[in-house]
């Protein structure tokens, strides 16, 4: 079963059982809800933009062990950084996610790089991906529903 | 871990030996047997079926009910032959009633469009609850056009029909009961004798979705006397792209045509076109011969079979596969009608579907986890999706032990 270990590595277990910054934002400057028709998942991003910088960012949901894990996952990185920057990981994370073979190094991404293993599973890199088109609609647009089909 | 003791075969059923008819079992999937659990998405299909169709091409390809020429004859004689089978299948009166569609979902369609050409603002079709979206969104999409209203039978918690509150959903407006023979994401068999003598007292005819309900039960539209009966041929052991819609012959003869075009004219001018009788006057262009050969094909397979022992089998199956599952911690049935198919819809704490579909995978097990196209009925209980494990009569035993077993295993990994 190592492939399975693969997808489901020990840090994107841990984030699912006990998902980061899981909670409502009633002060957010953006509240955008994500949703995967096919599958069913299902999440709202909470951000919180002030000075060009990403101050607070959240979720709430629900979805597979990798949306959710990935969502988790996401507000860990994104927490602090400049919207610029956030704009840089999301075009990085969807490389990563997409791109088979992709041209970033997932040992650059850090905590992030644990989600390459979705690779493997192409019925599940939608999954994977919600909560960053979630947060690219966030940043760039005005829209307040994104799906992915 | 409930380990079976139960042996491969079946008394007057040999498992073995049936899955030798189908060659795609005999593969294996991520280094395990392939235990194919989701036939209600899509049954395999016997050598005789891929055999029929493929000399079809190599040898008798041509268009049906036109040339006369050698390969047209045989053509449209194994085309019209099938037409028989599936007659004799579900027993209609005549072959007449037999309309060649794409599935059950056109089948539906093709009622909604033709017969929904009769209704008007304020008249009333009722389904229920456990419906498949293709025998919701058709008088939806009609409703729009006209303005009917629908009307929804609820269901109860173990899935099954509230039957008591059937007679009050009837009303002088009630002009079609359209409901499923069985159903798709909960395996509930629906007391459809009672529904049509119901919808008789109303003076309302019936159509059944029978596409979950072929590949377990023999059907008899005289005997059930239903007006309209759908069903498609990938559930039926036959090939993709190809259905029946069975109507009464007395109804069909009345209903204007569904689309137009080749195949389903007597004459043509400019001014004024004359239709083809039954059942071609539904069945414009050319149609899907192949497959309507391969359906034929299948049903005669299906013909040969002892269907008692294979309804005890599948019986067995289902008993085994509700014990197994249910004993697995934190695994939740849903749909415990009193009488279902050999299918079981499944929840598990902490596991989402989608999850569980990939471990199961990995394993080498084909089952489905989704909405399965009723999403109604996810509502219902309140669920996102559910895992689906929906058996064949070629399915074994060993096979629901592996399925157990990897559910107790997916818990692990990820609760």
């Amino acid at each position: 079963m190592s492939d399975l270990d693969d997808l489901y590595q020990e840090l994107i277990l841990d984030h699912k059982r006990h998902p980061r910054n899981f909670r409502d934002m009633p002060d957010a400057t953006r509240a955008v809800d994500g949703h995967n028709p096919l599958c069913g998942d299902q999440l709202r991003l909470f951000v919180k933009v002030a000075d060009g910088r990403v101050e607070d960012v959240s979720f709430i949901g629900v979805g597979c062990a990798i949306s959710m894990a990935s969502a988790s996952m996401l507000t860990e990185a994104v927490m602090g950084k400049t919207v610029q920057e956030a704009q840089q990981l999301f075009a990085d994370m969807h490389d990563l996610l997409t791109r088979n073979p992709s041209g970033i190094d997932p040992a650059e991404l850090g905590n992030l790089g644990a989600l390459a293993g979705v690779h493997e599973y192409p019925m599940r890199v939608k999954c994977a991906t919600l909560s960053w088109h979630t947060l690219d609609t966030a940043l760039n647009t005005d829209d307040d529903v994104v799906t992915t089909e | 871990m409930t380990v079976s003791n139960e042996p491969m075969t079946s008394p007057g059923w040999d498992v073995t030996s049936v899955r030798r008819d189908f060659p795609i079992l005999e593969q294996s999937v991520h280094g395990y047997p392939l235990a194919y659990l989701d036939n209600a998405a899509t049954t395999q299909k016997p050598r005789v079926v891929l055999e029929a169709m493929d000399g079809y091409y190599r040898r008798d390809n041509a268009n049906v009910h036109r040339g006369v020429h050698a390969l047209a004859e045989r053509a449209t004689g194994a085309f019209e032959a099938a037409r028989e089978s599936v007659r004799r299948f579900i027993n209609a009166r005549s072959t007449r009633e037999i309309v060649f569609v794409r599935g059950t979902t056109e089948a539906i369609n093709l009622v909604a469009s033709s017969f929904g050409q009769r209704l008007r603002e304020g008249d009333e079709i009722l389904i229920s609850a456990m419906e498949h979206h293709a025998n919701i969104v058709p008088w939806q999409l009609l409703r729009e056009r006209s303005g009917i209203v629908l009307r929804v039978v609820p269901i109860t918690p173990a899935g099954e029909l509230d039957l008591d509150r059937l007679s009050s959903l009837f009303t002088p407006r009630t002009r079609l009961l359209a409901i499923t023979h069985v159903s798709n994401a909960l395996g509930t068999v629906n007391p459809v004798r009672e529904l049509i003598a119901e919808a008789r007292r109303h003076g309302v005819p019936v159509l059944l979705d029978g596409a979950q309900a072929l590949p377990h039960l023999r059907v008899d539209v005289q005997a059930l006397d239903c007006d309209f009966y759908a069903f498609s041929g990938h559930k039926l052991f036959g090939p993709t792209g190809i259905g029946v819609l069975y109507g009464r012959e007395s109804l069909l003869e009345t209903l204007p045509p569904y689309q137009g075009g080749g195949e389903m004219i007597r004459t043509v001018s400019f001014e004024k076109t004359t239709f083809a009788g039954l059942p071609h006057r539904f069945e414009a262009g050319t149609p899907d011969i192949s497959g309507v050969i391969g359906l034929g094909r299948a049903i005669e397979y299906l013909e040969q079979l002892d269907w008692d022992a294979a309804t005890a089998y599948e019986a067995r199956l289902l008993e085994h596969a509700t014990a197994c599952l249910q004993d697995v911690p934190g695994l939740r049935i849903i749909g415990q009608a009193r009488h279902k198919v050999a299918l079981v819809s499944f929840v598990m704490e902490d596991v989402h579907p989608h999850d569980m579909g990939t471990i199961l995978d990995r394993r080498g097990l084909a089952v489905r986890a989704g909405h399965h196209c009723a999403m109604p009925v996810m509502s219902y209980y309140g669920v996102p999706a559910t895992s689906r494990a929906a058996m064949a009569f070629y399915n074994t035993f060993d096979e629901i032990d592996r399925l157990a077993e990897a559910l107790r295993y997916a818990r692990e990994l990820l609760a």
